[in-house]
Formats: C-alpha cells, sequence, structure tokens
C-alpha cells in the first residue's frame, strides 16, 4: 500500500448531490421528461373500510376528450401472483379498508384525471368493519414469526415465579398510536414500456427489489423492468418495496400505450403505502432492592390488514438489552380492516424501546435508584437470550459520557421540584440500540479513460448522504482523492444492491465497494465486480447492535400542559463514524422525529369511520423548527473489527430509538405525570397539574 | 378540482353571480378547491379594489382595509402600540408565507379545521348538509365546548378574529343592497341547525373593512395561543384579553376566546363579573367560570374548560 492519500472515510464532506438539490436541478421521479405524449393518473380510494365493489360507473360526459382510460378490477389487466398482495392492486372485487385503491383513472392532464375521478360512481356493498385495536380482542392471535423472522416469543427460567418473589416489581402497559412515515417526497412513478421492456422512474428505496416485484406482476424479469431512483426525498421504510403507485403507473402505461405518471397526493400517503402499528404492550419488571433485574416480561400487541400478516418484532429488543435469568416476551396480532403496516424508521425498536425503557424509569423510581445506575447494575456480559458475546458494546460508556455531557450529576431525582415561573422543569434518560446488520451486494469499479474511476451499484440514497459516503469509501479503497471518483446508483441495472432499510445500507455498499475498489487496484483490468454475499453468509448475526444512550431536559408549562424539548442530546456508540457531517444529520433526524413520537405524531383514528382522520401535515404534526430549541449528538470511538471492511454499524434508525422515552421520562421528572399512552399531549397532561 | 373561470372583481358592489365566491389570499379556499370540499364555478378575485390600507378613523381608531395582508396588519406600529393583542394574535397564526398571503377579511372568513369538514369523502353537516355530524361521536378533541348543536360542533380557527372581537372590532360589509355595518362579535353564526352557513354574511356581500374603535385599554392587552406544537399549529384554545385596573380592581376588560366555539367568543359574562372586582387570579378564574359554565363539552374535550380557565388567569395576571 501506498499513502498517497489522506483518508476520506471521516472526514465531514458535504453531500455531493447537493447542489443540485438546492438548485432544484436533481430530478425525483415525477420530475423526469419522458416525451411528449406524458398522461397523468389520478386513483379512486375506497370510501369505505370493508365491502365488495360491485361496479365502477363512468360518466362519459366528464372531461371525454381527455379521459384516456378508467381502470378497476372489472376491466384492468390481470397481474401475475403478488407476495405483497397490497400490489395486486384493481384485481379484485374486495375492499379491504378504507382508501384502498379501487380505481384509476388516466387523463392527458391531471386535471382531467383528477375530474373524472372525482365523479365516478362506485356502487359498493358495504359490510361492517373493525379497526379497532385492543387488548381483549377476540380474534388477537400469536403469529408464527415476527419480523424479519424472529420467534415471536421468547422465555427463559420462570418469569411468573421471579415476579412473585421479587422484592420490588413494574407492572405497566403503554400505548403507542398507529404513525404515517410521511417523508417530504410522496410516493411518486413515471411508467413508460419500451417495445415489450417497462422503465419505471420510481421513488424508492430498492430499484432492484422493485424491478423484481413489478416484473412478476407484468411477467417480466427483473432485468427487463429498468428502475430508476436518481433521488429520493426521504422515505423512512415506506419506500422499501414497490408500492401500488409503481404498479398502477406500469399498468396504465400499458393500457394507454402512453408514459403515465402517478403522483399520489399527500392524504394517500395516509392508507395506500403503509404505516407504524399502533401497540399495546405490557411490560412487569422484577427486581431485587438492591436493583438487579431478576425478571423480564414484555408483551406487545399490535395489528396486521385482512390481506396479509405484517407482524412487528416489538418486544424483540428486550431480548437482548439488559440480563436478568428470568425472561419472557410474546407479541399478538390482530388483523383488521385497515391498510397493512410496513416498516416505519426502527421498526419495533422505536416502540419497544418507550415501553422497555420507560418501565425501566418507573423501576429506577420505585427502587430510588438512579436510572443510569440501575441500568448499569443490569448490563449483560453476552447476549441474555443468545449467550452469544457481543462483537461490540459500549451502552455503559454511553450513560456516562452522555452523563457528563448533558450534566446529569446534580440531578435530584424527585419529580416536580424545580419550577421557573410557570414552567416545571425535568430531565429523563434512556438507552438507544439498533441491530447492526449487513446484507449481500454487488458492486463495481472500473477505470475511465480520464485516470478517474466509476463505482456503480444500485443503491439508493433517500437524502441521507449515501452517494457522498460510498464516494469516500471508494476513494480510500482506490487510494485516490474522492474527486477521482465518480459514484453510479439509483438505478436497477447496476450491480445489485441491497434495500436502504435496517440501517444497512452503508455496511452493505459499502462492503462491496470496497471489495470492488480492491480488487481493482490489485488488477490491471478495466473493472472489477465483487459480490459479498459469500462473506455477508459466514458472518455471525447475533451480538451486533449499535448503542447509545439519549438525554432530555423538558419544560412542561404549569397553566397549559404544553411540553417544551430544550435539550435533546444523544451520545451514540455506533462503529466507525464515515462521515461526521451526514452522520450527525442522522442521529439528530433520528431524534427529532423520536421527538414527535414522544409528543407530535398520531394518526387519529375514527373507528366508526375506519378511517384515520388527520392525513396531511397541517393536522398530522411533526415537529416543526421551534420545537427544536438544541438537538445534539455525539458520539464514540469505537472500533469493532467483526462488523465489515469499513467498521462501522447503521446509524439511520437508532436516533429514534430511546430518545422518546427519555423525552417522557423528563416529561415525568418535571411534573410527576406519567403518560403512558402517546403522544403526551397537553390534555392528557393538564388534568395532572 | 373542479374546473372554474376566474375574474376580477370590478368595484365592492358588484355582487356575485350564483357559484361564484371571491377570492383574496387563496390561503384557505384554494386548498378546499384542491380538496374537492370547495367547488366554486366562479372566483372574484378581490385583491385590486385597493382595500388594502390601514387607515385613522377620524374619532380614533383604526380602519384596516379588508385586503390588508395578515403580516402587514401585524406589523403596522399603530397597532402594535394601541392594539398589541391583534398583533400578537396575527403572529400566532400560520406562518410567515402566509401570513404574507392571507388577508383581514381572509382570515375572518376562513373556515373550520373540523377533520371531517375538510375531507370531501367524509359525512358533514357543513361541507354536505344532511349528511350528518361523525365528530360528536369521532374524533372532535379540537372542537366546540360552547355554543355547538347536533348538527356541528365545528370551531372557527381564527386567532386574529378572536383579538378583533375582543377590541369591539366592527365589520363593514358591501353588497347588492347596500352598505351595512355589524360588529364583528355577530359576523359568525352558531351553527344551529345550518351549520353549513359560517356567517350571517348574505351571497355576493363583500367585507371592505375592520373597523378597531378607539379603546384605552386595548394598550394592555395580550392574546395568548395554546397548540399542540410550538408552530404552525392551530389552537387548541387561546385567550385575547384587555385589562384596565386601578388601585387592584378591575375597572374595565375585555375578554375573548378562541377555538372553543363555531365563532370567536366574546366572553361578556365573564367581563361582567370582573368588572370592579378585585384583580387577582382567583377573581379572573371565578369569572372564567361564570363564562364557562355554560360550555357543554364532548368525551374527549373537556380539558379546554380547564385550560381556558387557566389561561384566563394567567394572561389577566400578566396584564394587571
Amino acid at each position: 500500500m501506498t499513502a498517497t492519500t489522506e483518508r476520506a472515510v471521516g472526514q465531514p464532506i458535504g453531500r455531493i448531490e447537493g447542489p443540485d438539490k438546492v438548485r432544484g436541478a436533481a430530478r425525483y421521479a415525477a420530475e423526469f421528461q419522458v416525451g411528449d405524449d406524458l398522461a397523468y393518473a389520478w386513483v379512486v380510494q375506497s370510501p369505505v373500510a370493508r365491502g365488495t365493489l360491485r361496479t365502477v360507473v363512468v360518466d362519459p360526459l366528464v372531461e371525454p376528450d381527455d379521459v384516456l382510460a378508467v381502470l378497476w378490477h372489472g376491466n384492468a389487466p390481470r397481474l401475475g401472483p403478488a407476495d405483497d398482495p397490497e400490489l395486486a392492486v384493481l384485481q379484485s372485487d374486495r375492499i379491504s379498508y378504507r382508501g384502498q385503491a379501487v380505481a384509476l383513472v388516466v387523463a392527458r392532464t391531471l386535471e382531467a384525471a383528477r375530474r373524472a375521478a372525482a365523479s365516478l360512481q362506485l356502487e359498493i356493498d358495504e359490510e361492517p368493519h373493525d379497526c379497532l385495536l385492543r387488548v381483549d380482542h377476540p380474534s388477537a392471535y400469536e403469529p408464527e414469526k415476527v419480523n424479519p423472522g424472529f420467534p415471536a416469543s421468547s422465555a427463559l427460567g420462570d418469569v411468573d415465579a421471579a415476579l412473585a418473589g421479587a422484592p420490588v416489581t413494574v407492572d405497566v402497559t403503554y400505548s403507542t398510536p398507529a404513525l404515517h412515515n410521511s417523508p417530504m417526497e410522496p410516493h411518486a412513478t413515471t411508467a413508460l414500456w419500451v417495445n415489450d421492456d417497462l422503465v419505471l422512474y420510481d421513488s424508492n428505496q430498492h430499484p432492484p427489489g422493485v424491478a423484481a416485484a413489478v416484473g412478476a406482476l407484468f411477467d417480466l424479469p427483473a432485468d427487463r423492468v429498468h428502475v430508476i431512483t436518481e433521488h429520493v426525498g426521504g422515505g423512512f421504510g415506506s419506500k422499501g418495496t414497490a408500492r401500488p403507485n409503481a404498479v398502477l403507473a406500469a399498468m396504465a402505461a400499458k393500457v394507454t400505450g402512453r408514459p403515465v405518471r402517478l403522483a399520489l397526493p399527500r392524504q394517500a400517503l395516509f392508507s395506500m403505502v403503509g404505516h407504524r402499528t399502533p401497540t399495546i404492550q405490557r411490560v412487569r419488571l422484577g427486581a431485587s432492592a438492591d436493583g438487579r433485574l431478576t425478571a423480564i416480561d414484555h408483551k406487545a400487541w399490535g395489528q396486521s390488514s385482512r390481506l396479509f400478516e405484517f407482524a412487528e418484532q416489538t418486544a424483540v429488543t428486550t431480548r437482548h438489552m439488559y440480563a436478568a435469568p428470568n425472561r419472557r416476551t410474546g407479541h399478538r396480532l390482530v388483523r383488521l380492516d385497515m391498510p397493512t403496516p410496513r416498516w416505519m424508521r426502527a421498526p419495533g425498536e422505536a416502540p419497544g424501546m418507550v415501553a422497555l425503557e420507560c418501565a425501566m424509569d418507573e423501576l429506577a423510581v420505585a427502587l430510588e435508584i438512579d436510572p443510569i445506575e440501575l441500568r448499569v447494575r443490569n448490563e449483560p456480559a453476552v447476549e441474555p437470550e443468545s449467550g452469544v458475546p457481543f462483537s461490540s458494546r459500549h451502552y455503559l460508556e454511553c450513560l456516562r459520557r452522555g452523563a457528563e455531557r448533558f450534566g446529569w450529576h446534580d440531578r435530584d431525582s424527585r419529580p416536580r421540584q424545580r419550577r421557573e415561573g410557570d414552567w416545571w422543569i425535568g430531565t429523563g434518560v434512556a438507552g438507544a440500540t439498533y441491530p447492526a446488520m449487513v446484507q449481500p451486494s454487488t458492486a463495481r469499479a472500473s477505470r475511465l479513460p480520464s485516470g478517474d474511476y466509476e463505482v456503480s451499484i444500485a443503491a439508493t440514497d433517500l437524502g441521507t448522504g449515501a452517494r457522498t459516503i460510498l464516494t469516500q469509501i471508494a476513494a480510500d479503497a482506490l487510494e485516490v482523492p474522492v474527486a477521482q471518483v465518480r459514484v453510479r446508483i439509483g438505478d436497477s441495472t447496476l450491480p445489485m444492491a441491497s434495500v436502504a432499510g435496517g440501517s444497512s445500507g452503508s455496511a452493505s455498499w459499502g462492503w462491496a465497494v470496497t471489495g470492488a475498489c480492491r480488487a481493482l487496484r490489485s488488477s490491471s483490468a478495466s473493472s472489477a465486480t465483487f459480490d459479498s454475499s459469500e462473506l455477508v453468509a459466514q458472518q455471525e448475526k447475533d451480538g451486533k447492535h449499535a448503542f447509545g444512550a439519549h438525554f432530555a431536559e423538558v419544560r412542561v408549562d404549569a397553566v397549559t400542559g404544553e411540553v417544551r424539548v430544550t435539550r435533546l442530546f444523544g451520545m451514540y456508540a455506533a462503529g466507525r463514524i464515515l462521515n461526521p457531517r451526514t452522520a450527525r444529520s442522522q442521529f439528530r433526524g433520528g431524534m427529532i422525529m423520536g421527538m414527535g413520537m414522544a409528543l407530535h405524531e398520531e394518526s387519529v383514528l375514527d373507528p366508526a369511520m375506519g378511517a384515520w382522520v388527520n392525513h396531511d401535515f397541517a393536522e398530522y404534526h411533526i415537529p416543526a423548527h421551534a420545537d427544536l430549541e438544541s438537538v445534539e449528538a455525539e458520539w464514540l470511538d469505537e472500533q469493532d473489527d467483526q462488523l465489515n471492511p469499513m467498521g462501522s454499524k447503521g446509524i439511520g434508525e437508532i436516533g429514534i430509538v430511546g430518545s422518546p422515552a427519555a423525552i417522557l421520562n423528563a416529561v415525568w421528572h418535571a411534573t410527576g405525570v406519567r403518560i403512558r399512552d402517546l403522544p403526551a399531549r397537553l390534555d392528557k397532561i393538564l388534568p395532572y397539574l | 378540482m373542479k374546473t372554474f373561470t376566474y375574474r376580477t372583481a370590478d368595484d365592492v358592489s358588484g355582487g356575485l353571480e350564483p357559484g361564484a365566491t371571491f377570492l383574496a389570499g387563496g390561503t384557505n379556499l384554494v386548498d378546499l378547491m384542491k380538496l374537492g370540499v370547495a367547488t366554486p364555478d366562479v372566483l372574484v378575485d378581490v385583491t385590486r379594489l385597493g382595500l388594502d390600507q390601514i387607515g385613522d378613523l377620524p374619532g380614533g381608531g383604526l380602519r384596516i382595509g379588508a385586503g390588508v395582508r395578515n403580516s402587514d396588519l401585524a406589523a403596522d406600529h399603530r397597532v402594535r402600540r394601541d392594539y398589541p393583542v391583534l398583533s400578537q394574535a396575527l403572529l400566532a397564526g400560520a406562518s410567515g408565507q402566509l401570513r404574507n398571503m392571507a388577508t383581514t377579511a381572509g382570515n375572518l372568513l376562513q373556515r373550520t379545521r373540523c377533520r371531517y369538514f375538510m375531507d370531501a369523502t367524509m359525512p358533514c353537516n357543513k361541507h354536505a348538509p344532511g349528511s350528518g355530524c361523525p365528530a360528536r361521536e369521532g374524533d372532535h378533541r379540537n372542537l366546540a365546548i360552547l355554543g355547538a348543536s347536533p348538527s356541528c360542533v365545528a370551531t372557527h380557527p381564527s386567532d386574529m378574529a378572536v383579538a378583533l372581537a375582543a377590541l369591539d372590532a366592527e365589520v363593514r360589509i358591501s353588497g347588492p343592497a347596500g352598505e351595512r355595518t355589524v360588529p364583528v362579535t355577530e359576523l359568525h353564526r352558531l351553527p344551529g341547525d345550518a351549520p353549513e352557513r359560517d356567517t350571517v354574511l348574505e351571497h355576493g356581500e363583500l367585507i371592505t373593512a375592520v373597523d378597531l374603535p378607539p379603546l384605552d385599554l386595548a394598550a394592555r392587552s395580550a392574546y395568548r395561543k395554546v397548540r399542540d406544537r410550538a408552530s404552525y399549529a392551530f389552537a387548541v384554545g387561546s385567550v385575547a384579553a384587555a385589562l384596565q385596573v386601578t388601585d387592584g380592581t378591575v375597572r374595565d376588560v375585555r375578554l375573548a376566546f378562541g377555538a372553543v366555539a363555531h365563532k370567536p367568543w366574546r366572553a361578556h359574562r365573564a367581563e361582567e363579573a370582573l368588572r370592579g372586582r378585585p384583580a387577582t387570579r382567583e377573581s379572573f378564574r371565578a369569572a372564567a367560570d361564570a363564562e364557562l359554565a355554560a360550555a357543554e363539552p364532548l368525551r374527549d374535550n373537556a380539558f379546554k374548560v380547564t385550560l381556558i380557565r387557566n389561561l384566563v388567569g394567567s394572561v389577566l395576571e400578566g396584564l394587571s
């Protein structure tokens, strides 16, 4: 090796595509120019939660010159079998939830499509529906597995006996509402058929996956579906697989023989593309008087649709967080007349750690032990349920260093002690964790005639900085400056990449990129390809997690119950940080989303109407700038050589894990009010002030 | 969106053809058109009628043109000096971009944010008379506790209107039948059995100005808005107040509540209960109770009674 370059990895390089985005030059799925005969599609959604669509009556006098097609199950092309029944659009007369796509209007203009869609008469036989998740639901059942393949339950020792014999116990139920991912860029597809091949400009987190899924529906191999995903304005899991918009656009393009654009309106994102399941979670903890856990019991209820079983892994994190000889986790699922839940940033971990980390705080109070000290006393030596050693675990260091940086040491542990004017002030802490996952990917590195290098992989950049980080990784592996590296991503025809999900993108793609670049350096060929599948398959999967600690200071208005977060601080141990600038943004973004989960975000269900009734950014509240008074993230320099060539752990999701609990614990410390039903709205706090 | 035609208004008394509606800043109307909740055939743009000035009234007070932008009104030095409650209320609403577009009359005439009203696929007696009101049994956490009816529990969402209600403002109206003036507290209706009608305006009538009478005690006035996030959210409760205290006794007071009713709620009963009383938090809260005795909260919005009572105490204490 020659030390020709300063290492690029670890440098705070700005996003490569940043200038394009600022100038408006970056193109998103609904912005590509695809010829002068582009048509526009508008989705007609079911106005009822359950029933049968008998027929669709079209008024031929509405926009007669511009309407090109009105598709519904009675006339839509037949699709091949779908692994994801949500993609079998317009194939059945069954209505499984309110907001389900039941028809599609294609017209020369968006306005004509919309107007014609509004004029359609849907003849529906409506049936009584059931949309409310509850613990005593008669059809609650235990799924065989929870995502992405964990056993639904786990048990060690005798939990009931340990709880019965514990001097101190906590038995609490926390509930979290349905949440919606709400990326800035709505789901959108521009579809066109070139001969018999399909081209999709589509906003998603996994172009090869979308190509395969949509291809299967149209009886095409994946290599005849070309998915272009140059830029993505956020996904948070809701774009992890093909969504109905891609299938509907492709279908409309096939029927009309024109390119078709379908951009879902914001309101449709609240039914058609997924959500985080609401949860109800019972956590029971037993401890000795000196604060050692003798039992942990975590049982979670979630929901899925009639269409298929999506079983979120709500209680799985509890399996490796704390030591306890007796432990049990379990999941129950209720199938309702509602849309299918999907992944949303830290699916399972985010709601699961609300219950566990708030329950730990409640236990610390019951024991009269500092909540950090309680966690110190229950630090496991190995993964408690698998027995596998951690590849690295610096949880306690995060708690201790975070406590120093945040200023925890002189905290009065009693609630409702600090008052400034009308404000009650308090602080809270909670742990954070997220699995360090890696998936097989392939990359290609090539020498360009100019002397520069091109690195290609079918990855996507959701706005996180993935393109930039891959450039840094490639530059180091090639031992050239970043200016000599061009990274091509966002195209399904490039070498196969794994999904931008599970905080695994950088690790998975970076591994393949490193391999390809190293192979190219050690050969005189013009290009080299590297597939990480074998190496990834050989890896031990258990025992690999990022950890962190979240600290919050809140003030609660004694007059109104309003909560404001004055400080939110995260300290993380997440392997090697590849780019401190984009990493800080990822961590802070997760923490802000955690603030939203704790205080603001809530999809409000009207069980009688079978719908979430708030479905735009005016009514579905995410934190506004004014809510962010101080949000800071720092990290430890963690070395872990058992992960991947970069030594990195994923950081896209850990910020939302535990940060809501830290805020809720701080609300309790400020006011003495325990909010166990998220979000902590003022009307829930006010009666107790 | 339904196809519509657009024209500019020639003068303030031109009236409107059936199916037509006036367009000013469009910050609410255009949204509702996109949602299919408002379906006018014709938009008549009134932003070029020259109604965009703030003038001094001969006997004191201000005449605010109907077309004055919310941001300009909030920044006007006379408003800030003599009617701070109005400036504060305006700045508590919406966002900078929206305030730059929204007008005085448009703000008054904005429609409820009731989630059923805003969704054309839902039943709603306001957007589809006779279709029913799911809010009463459904989502109503942010809906009315005062003056509601079996057919509608919507709230008026404006902050500005609450301040105007406290300030005894008068609305100047022009229409085919001539001109008239209505106190701002009588502009909006209670829903009764005709919730589709927000105000007493007849079709074709146009608000041309809002008059603020001289009101000495308004120099000590304040607006307090409570919402679910720090910015860019509609109120879940608000109080506009002006207070004059002499020797520890309330000499005069103006009070109005927001986000509690189909209209900005002028709290006359509370005012009466306060005049001549000691300026203490106890009497402020007792006065609020006098007003809120008429409250008929629904399953999920009883907290507003506590919230408004607390706010009245806090805001008046801050002014005394």
